[in-house]
């Protein structure tokens, strides 16, 4: 195992008489995105203050790379600050200046880059984040989901190393949601910097995490993988856990991924069974990640979204389709054996190709490929979970192709 | 007996804490100044975020100074006349008028102006960086918020309040003009010609100096007020924020009129 990055040991903060932080220990390593979840006023924000020294802990101590915080002289703390990018809840966006000019401050006033570099690595940031139309106007003239992509660009333009997202995601809706999400997991991957995330919306940003951390009460009684926390014993994990299966995804409508696979063991665990076959369909969205880049963000979020609802609207009457991952979506097919299943699916393919959303006219500025692949499985005798989705995955095909079309060499 | 004696001291002690919290603040408030002072000659300097500063504190300030400095020019012209008349010595008026506005209405008026124009929009703007956390975010950043906000302000409030003192002095002088010669029929000569030997350097020099004091007074009180509205007992949010302009308003009004005092027993 790599050696920590940060470790809080021991962290105790009270604001009066109130313990907001209660000997919370947490290990964040380098390059990991880890997401502290926890309900509000359990203090995520205190904890994270706390990392970038906006708060000094009453007790205990904060560890970066194996040194001490405290013990740091004026010029270590500050080569670590300059590391450190952090986006507010409010996003803290400077009212009196542009958009331009909030995402060029941390380079005005930290670099000696004169005003022309300064200018092509802003424009750069604008550009990423689909902000190029509001460049020169103010945060209050820009809508909620802009402001918080102005808050990310402003956050990334100054390249750091880690990065701290306190609620990124708050008072977006569920498209916005993803497209926030999707562009830190897109620029984390591009840049690779640690990222400590405090959310609370699951299942959304477990998508993106490979840590997770659960903060309760003042402490954190779990931190592992999105995997064990699933597989976590711990009372307050499990609350958590059985909190997150009601809700459905946000952005499609459907079901969860740990929903849905509670249904299927169950299913397949019934003694009855072998007389109701069932099938299983697996949609998996193939190079979303060049529809983020040739596109946009917002596209790529629009296109799950669509895929999900038509599935939803279409055959899913028992409410058996879940959002698997970020970019595959699950469907159970009950009382349907691999035949009737070809079928339903051919029917939905015949439907999908006709949208105008995967028709390659709809896009004529871009040249970029993309795919809806699908794989059918039929729930056999002693057949476990893992095994259906395997072969569902490997039997995938491909439903609706788009292909890049070079406008200008055809015209 | 031990209740009585607490409830004689009571008022004694309640005096003392408030005077104790007066000096305390007071203290903060020059450490404060010399933070934000010393941060004036960190390079590289602030000079476009400073001129900015010099262009909203003095130049949008003129108007309102023009206009102030010539009516109480003018209304020193009439009351100084119907004093004057009564002893024969009218023709004194253009000493009178001078020498009142640069050693005394001048630099005070000027402040007071300021404070009501500049000095509560720079409370309000930095209150409102404070509660919005745009203050901490500079701070995420590495970005001294003082040096960023509060240096340059200093800086433009001492070149701007000589500047507009000045000009006041000189519109009130011209003020006094309208209302004796034109108006009342004060000889045109006799008004100007007294002023000059009567104006000493001195007052000129102590004009100035009043005038950085309270330049340094008002932009220290306004933006220290900004700065802490979040530390303010009793008030959060918009609230604080207006609290923390009027305390900026009221504080450095008062402060103005009291070191104005204690400045003109110096120099006299």
């Amino acid at each position: 195992m790599t050696a920590p990055l940060i470790e809080l040991k021991n962290v105790t903060k009270r604001f009066g008489e109130k313990t907001v932080l209660d000997r919370v220990n947490l290990t964040i390593f380098e390059g990991d995105i880890t997401t502290i979840i926890g309900k509000s006023g359990e203090g995520k924000s205190v904890l994270l203050k706390h990392i970038i020294g906006l708060l000094r802990p009453d007790e205990g101590e904060i560890l970066f790379n194996g040194k001490q915080l405290k013990g740091m002289t004026r010029k270590e703390r500050r080569s670590i600050k300059r590391q450190v990018s952090y986006m507010f809840q409010n996003n803290a966006l400077f009212d009196s200046l542009t958009v331009f000019e909030n995402i060029a401050l941390p380079l005005r006033e930290k670099t000696r880059l004169d005003e022309d570099a300064i200018r092509i690595k802003v424009m750069a940031q604008i550009d990423q984040m689909e902000l190029s139309e509001v460049t020169d106007k103010y945060p209050s003239q820009i809508s909620g989901g802009m402001q918080k992509r102005v808050a990310l660009a402003r956050a990334l333009v100054s390249e750091p190393k880690i990065i701290l997202f306190d609620e990124p995601t708050a008072g977006l809706d569920p498209l916005r949601k993803n497209v926030v999400l999707s562009m830190i997991a897109r620029h984390q991957k591009k840049i690779r910097f640690t990222a400590i995330l405090v959310s609370h919306d699951i299942p959304d940003v477990l998508f993106i995490s490979n840590r997770v951390a659960i903060i309760d009460d003042g402490r954190i009684p779990f931190q592992g993988t999105p995997m064990e926390l699933e597989q976590s014993e711990n009372p307050v994990v499990q609350q958590f856990i059985k909190g997150q299966a009601s809700l459905k995804d946000e952005l499609t409508g459907l079901n969860t991924r740990r929903y849905i696979e509670n249904m299927l063991i169950q299913e397949m665990g019934r003694p009855d069974r072998l007389q109701e076959s069932f099938s299983i369909v697996m949609f998996t969205i193939e190079n979303l990640e060049q529809i983020n880049e040739h596109i946009g963000h917002i596209a790529a979020q629009q296109i799950i979204q669509f895929l999900g609802t038509l599935i939803k609207d279409h055959f899913d009457t028992a409410d058996t389709s879940a959002r698997y991952s970020q970019n595959e979506i699950l469907m159970i097919l009950p009382h349907t054996g691999l035949k009737k299943a070809k079928q339903v699916l051919d029917e939905l393919a015949t439907d999908l190709q006709k949208q105008e959303i995967f028709q390659a006219e709809s896009y004529p500025k871009a040249c970029f490929s993309f795919s809806i692949l699908a794989g059918l499985a039929e729930a056999g005798p002693g057949m476990d979970l893992d095994s259906l989705i395997g072969q569902a995955l490997s039997h995938q095909k491909n439903i609706v192709h788009l292909e890049c079309i070079k406008h200008g060499e055809t015209a | 007996m031990a209740q009585a004696t607490n409830s004689i001291f009571a008022p004694f002690s309640r005096l003392g804490k408030l005077s104790i919290a007066f000096l305390g603040e007071l203290g903060a408030i020059a450490i404060f100044f010399i933070h934000a002072f010393a941060l004036i000659f960190s390079l590289p300097l602030q000079v476009s975020k400073t001129m900015q500063q010099v262009f909203f504190i003095g130049a949008k300030s003129i108007l309102i100074i023009l206009l102030v400095g010539l009516f109480t020019g003018m209304v020193l012209g009439l009351q100084g006349y119907y004093t004057l008349v009564k002893f024969g010595s009218e023709g004194v008026l253009g000493a009178v008028v001078a020498l009142s506005l640069i050693r005394e209405l001048g630099p005070v008026m000027t402040a007071l102006m300021i404070i009501a124009r500049a000095g509560s929009s720079m409370a309000a703007e930095i209150g409102i960086m404070r509660i919005s956390e745009q203050i901490d975010a500079l701070e995420t950043m590495d970005i001294n918020p003082i040096r960023f906000l509060v240096s340059p302000r200093i800086v433009a409030s001492l070149i701007s309040f000589p500047l507009l003192t000045a000009i006041f002095n000189v519109i009130g002088i011209v003020g006094g003009y309208l209302s004796g010669v034109c108006l009342l029929g004060i000889n045109s000569g006799i008004y100007l010609n007294r002023i000059e030997p009567n104006v000493a350097m001195q007052d000129v020099r102590g004009c100035f100096i009043k005038a950085f004091v309270f330049g340094i007074i008002v932009a220290t009180i306004c933006c220290y007020q900004g700065y802490f509205t979040h530390m303010r007992p009793g008030g959060f949010g918009a609230k604080g924020v207006s609290l923390a302009t009027t305390s900026a308003v009221v504080l450095s009004c008062v402060l103005v009129l009291v070191v104005d005092y204690v400045l003109t027993s110096f120099l006299l």
